[in-house]
């Protein structure tokens, strides 16, 4: 099974989420921004960082990236997409999310050990969690707040949209302590915080981070 | 040349942090006129000569898709005479 990672001028995570879908299984492909050519992919990781410099919004010019293009048209046939930190920028400027993320509350750039509870347990990125498992993972980021409007904000909890929700006080000002969001086929998914840096405790604060990895190889293989 | 301006906003619901962090710093220099500050963007676009109708529509469409996230911005378009 193959999951492409894709590398924009100025992402920092594509190493650490190759890395921790080997750990996961799979086999990680890199993919170059400015190539029109998913390598044969079968899922896709738009990992965390500053892609062009975070000009203009954060993600905003990404979403314009050749390599984009064939990204979004194939998400939306259904391929499993997760969008980590400012991969789920990228996704709300695509359009594949709703909603924006938007200056934390208190405009610090926060890194932290962050408990999230996982709120969703029926995509292909959350499968091998249990129902309200809470898990602690880095959450480190300038943009975090997740913001929409109060139509939005009632059909993701309608709808177990929600996949993700911080435990304890709200760091960013997020919206109903979102965290991370899946689009209607449940197949796109967005998440603020980085499960990709704790997949073992050598390097991360926990190894609860690789149940979306083991997932997507998971739902991958059936 | 002539300049036509993109300014870009938060929609009013939208929290605007750094506006608020401006507001809370202007009383610490001794400017207490403010009440409130909201922060957004400027952008300044050179076109050759007078731009026509077709010209101001793309600028529209560009600043709907690009310079603009309509989900959290409003903007407007103007020609500085």
């Amino acid at each position: 099974m193959r999951v492409g990672v894709v590398t924009f001028p100025g992402t920092l995570d594509d190493r650490d989420a190759a890395r921790a879908v080997r750990a996961g299984g799979a086999e990680a492909v890199s993919l170059w921004h400015g190539d029109a050519d998913l390598k044969k992919v079968d899922a896709v990781i738009l990992p965390g960082g500053f892609s062009y410099g975070d000009y203009l919004r954060c993600g905003a010019i990404s979403r314009f990236a050749p390599v984009m293009t064939l990204i979004i048209e194939e998400a939306k046939k259904g391929m499993p997409l997760l969008g980590i930190c400012n991969g789920f920028q990228v996704l709300c400027e695509s359009h594949l999310l709703p909603g924006a993320l938007t200056r934390n509350s208190d405009l610090h750039f926060l890194c932290r050990d962050q408990k999230i509870s996982i709120e969703n347990i029926n995509t292909p990125w959350t499968s091998s969690f249990t129902q309200g498992e809470e898990i602690l993972i880095p959450l480190k980021n300038g943009e975090g707040s997740f913001q929409c409007d109060d139509a939005t904000l009632k059909l993701l909890e309608g709808e177990g949209r929600i996949i993700a929700r911080y435990v304890g006080e709200n760091p960013n000002g997020s919206r109903n302590l979102i965290a991370g969001i899946t689009n209607v086929q449940g197949n796109v998914v967005g998440l603020m915080p980085h499960p990709e840096h704790a997949i073992d405790t050598l390097t991360g604060p926990s190894a609860q981070g690789l149940g979306f990895f083991t997932s997507i190889l998971n739902a991958l293989v059936k | 040349m002539t300049k036509i301006v993109v300014d870009v906003m938060l929609k009013p619901e939208i929290l605007d942090p750094q506006g608020n962090a401006v507001a809370s710093a202007l009383p610490r220099l001794g400017f207490t006129f403010a009440q409130s500050v909201r922060q957004g963007k400027r952008f300044e676009i050179e076109v050759a000569g007078e731009p026509t109708a077709a010209q101001l529509a793309e600028v529209e469409k560009a600043a709907e898709v690009l310079l603009s996230n309509p989900v959290i911005e409003n903007y407007v378009v103007r020609v500085e005479k």
